[in-house]
């Protein structure tokens, strides 16, 4: 998605082409590789904006007949009961878990991401760069169900103390009352594990953005007498603003759509379950429900239903998306 | 197990050797005819050739998939597979003509739901009516985590209002009153429930329904009805109890065994039942057949004052279509099913944590088996 629209713009500035309103009028000379190349690269492009709109498009249709069958308020309801004659069903636990899940995920892996690029990119000698650099890749590799069934089994136990310690300290807030979910199937620990697994993203592109720092900024700061942070400080962390952001919106697209590990680490809670805001409560994402779900799909309608909550995910990474564009443009305009 | 099959093995050695391999007429190498097996302790396995593809209840995974590694450890012409994408989707699937038979905790339904009429729907894609064959029993055990306490009574009663959340520590009265001279601690009660639909969901819940009317008024469905945590499938649950303390769950009596998990004994009114496959069987037994012919459809009675039987399980069927499919592949799967409803497929499946049917509905099952064409 964000690659759709990221070359939009650049076809637009792009000095040979000629503009999109005279695509090949003045190029009659050209050759034929020039020509292949274009229509596949336009082709390309154009595949991907059909796919999002097919996706689109089936997502809705979908959705809609099951929408209208809802005999419960979409947005606010907490109830979800589908399947039978008449159909009960909301999203507005599901949002919550997906959002409070994902803020947890961004909360840790944002700062820790960045420095880690900052200590790629500025601190750390070569010979240890690259390797670095490359086990941070590493975690990108790894599946999501290993993350999950890692973080459910083996580090779970550990990180519950933790948690109780919050909600001793913290309890009087509603982000850490007492639940009923025992041991770390909570949204913090789902957060937590969502982090490590989108550290990867984050470092990476933050990592190649602070890299591209030019000389002139760095090498002028230090000479005007900054040390090193102030120079990072001044010159590398605004220059890599826009790829940070756009680094942790890229993140938090894959933490929005996580399922496996979420479902896994996630305890769900009963339909009735009174609403709480605790962070040490269970739940059910978007993704992990319609997983959890999917087995079992059998009427259209039903099958809706869960299809409407995958609509809500979409629009919700679309908005996502769209923020990010809007911030980056902004911070270039500014810098620029 | 291990005896038996390095005994199979060695049958299926002996046989090779006389090249007497039973296996389908489109087989290349020189096949004598009549019955294979022969040798050693199991049964005699009327071996066919081909590529069978069955999907359904998970609920029957471990069953299934074990009868199937018995049958091709005696068969090596043929290859089944069996996709345990929950019962629901096989039966879809089923419908769609794109597996060979499916494997469902319900029984294909002859109501409308929702202008889908299951039966009607299989009959058109198989040409012929499709039927129903319970092959897999599959108690569901109440399993808990309670160290110190290795014996467990529960009736209904307290049982369901455990699972609702009612009584929410284990030293509650309502527990010690029918656990007289077992002593329980404070711990906190953690109940989980599948998160997943689930048939194993349902049938519990229409054991809780049927047995305690007054406290358990949800209708039974796939979707917990109940209190407590979600987690994803009977792995998930099972897993969630062992490193709970205080933890309660229902799950098949598998995941239990696997897990090391206790099991509760269930008092519907006749005394304590302990779970095993003598239990499990006369329960089976008192269950009524609805079904018309060759189509077998059990109705449990979960509410059973029957001394000595087992209230809470789950029988899964296989559903096939009673005739005019593929050659082939009709007579693999008709092989394959008459080895899993044999008396010794059905018994090797007591390693693997289900109950094998009683005697009498087994040769109903065997009879229809037969009857496949």
């Amino acid at each position: 998605m964000s690659g759709t629209t990221g070359a939009a713009p650049t076809a637009r500035r792009d000095p040979f082409g000629g503009g999109p309103s005279d695509p090949q009028g003045t190029r009659k000379t050209g050759r034929l590789g020039d020509r292949l190349f274009g229509g596949a690269a336009r082709g390309a492009g154009l595949l991907v904006i059909a796919i999002v709109v097919l996706v689109g498009v089936f997502l809705l249709s979908r959705a809609v007949p099951a929408l209208l069958d809802n005999r419960a308020n979409f947005l606010t309801s907490t109830e979800w009961s589908v399947g039978g004659e008449s159909q009960r069903f909301g999203i507005a636990t599901m949002l919550w878990v997906t959002v409070a899940s994902s803020v947890v995920a961004m909360v840790i892996a944002v700062p820790l991401g960045v420095s880690v690029a900052l200590f790629i990119t500025q601190y750390a000698p070569t010979w240890l760069a690259r390797p670095a650099a490359g086990l941070v890749q590493l975690l990108a590799a790894v599946p999501s169900i290993v993350f999950g069934i890692w973080g459910a089994y083996v580090v779970g136990p550990y990180f519950e103390p933790v948690q109780n310690l919050l909600n001793s300290v913290l309890g009087w807030t509603p982000l850490f009352s007492d639940t009923t979910v025992s041991g770390s199937s909570t949204i913090l620990f789902a957060g937590v594990v969502l982090a490590i697994m989108v550290l990867p993203i984050v470092t990476a592109m933050s990592g190649e953005i602070f890299a591209q720092t030019p000389t002139t900024h760095r090498e002028g700061a230090l000479a005007l007498g900054a040390t090193k942070w102030e120079m990072i400080r001044t010159t590398v962390l605004p220059f890599g603003k826009p790829g940070v952001i756009s680094a942790a919106m890229l993140g938090l697209g894959r933490a929005l759509g996580e399922t496996v590990a979420v479902m896994i680490i996630l305890s769900a809670l009963a339909d009735g379950t009174a609403w709480s805001w605790s962070l040490l409560n269970g739940g059910e994402t978007f993704a992990s429900k319609i997983a959890n779900g999917a087995p079992e799909f059998t009427t259209p309608l039903q099958t809706g239903a869960y299809i409407a909550a995958g609509l809500v995910l979409f629009v919700l990474t679309f908005v996502v998306n769209a923020i990010a564009r809007v911030v980056i443009n902004r911070r270039k305009a500014f810098t620029e | 197990m291990k005896i038996q099959r390095f005994g199979r093995m060695s049958a299926v050695a002996l046989v090779g050797a006389l090249a007497l391999t039973a296996c389908g007429s489109d087989n290349n190498t020189t096949s004598a005819s009549g019955t294979a097996g022969g040798g050693g302790s199991t049964a005699n396995i009327d071996c066919a050739a081909g590529e069978v593809q069955a999907e359904g209840s998970s609920a029957q995974k471990n069953a299934i998939e074990l009868a199937i590694k018995n049958y091709q450890s005696a068969c090596a012409e043929a290859t089944l597979s069996y996709n345990p994408t929950g019962s629901g989707a096989g039966i879809k699937q089923f419908i769609a003509g794109q597996v060979d038979f499916a494997g469902s905790d319900s029984v294909l339904s002859d109501q409308p739901e929702e202008g889908v009429v299951e039966t009607e729907d299989a009959a058109k894609t198989c040409g012929s009516p499709a039927w129903n064959l319970p092959m897999v029993t599959g108690p569901i055990a109440i399993t808990y985590n309670v160290p110190g306490v290795d014996k467990l009574v529960l009736t209904p009663d307290v049982a369901a209002q455990i699972f609702q959340g009612r009584i929410t520590t284990w030293d509650d009265p309502a527990i010690a009153k029918i656990n007289q001279g077992v002593k329980l601690p404070g711990t906190r009660i953690s109940v989980f429930f599948r998160a997943d639909e689930s048939g194993t969901t349902e049938n519990f819940t229409k054991y809780l329904s049927a047995t305690a009317k007054d406290l358990w008024t949800a209708d039974p469905s796939k979707v917990w009805s109940g209190k407590g945590e979600g987690k994803n499938k009977s792995a998930g649950v099972a897993s969630a109890v062992k490193s709970t303390e205080g933890g309660i769950t229902y799950a098949e009596w598998s995941y239990a065994v696997d897990n090391k998990l206790d099991i509760a004994q269930i008092d519907n009114g006749a005394g304590p039942v302990e779970l095993n496959s003598r239990t499990v069987g006369k329960a089976v037994d008192a269950a009524k057949n609805v079904g018309k012919g060759h189509d077998i459809r059990l109705e449990l009675d979960y509410a059973t004052k029957e001394k000595g039987a087992y209230p809470i399980l789950l029988v899964t069927y296989e559903i096939v279509c009673s005739k005019g499919q593929d050659e082939a592949k009709t007579k693999l799967t008709k092989s394959f099913l008459s080895y899993f409803s044999s008396k010794d497929g059905q018994k090797s499946l007591e390693a693997a944590g289900y109950a094998p049917l009683p005697e009498e509905v087994r040769t109903k099952v065997s009879a229809s088996v037969d009857a496949l064409s």
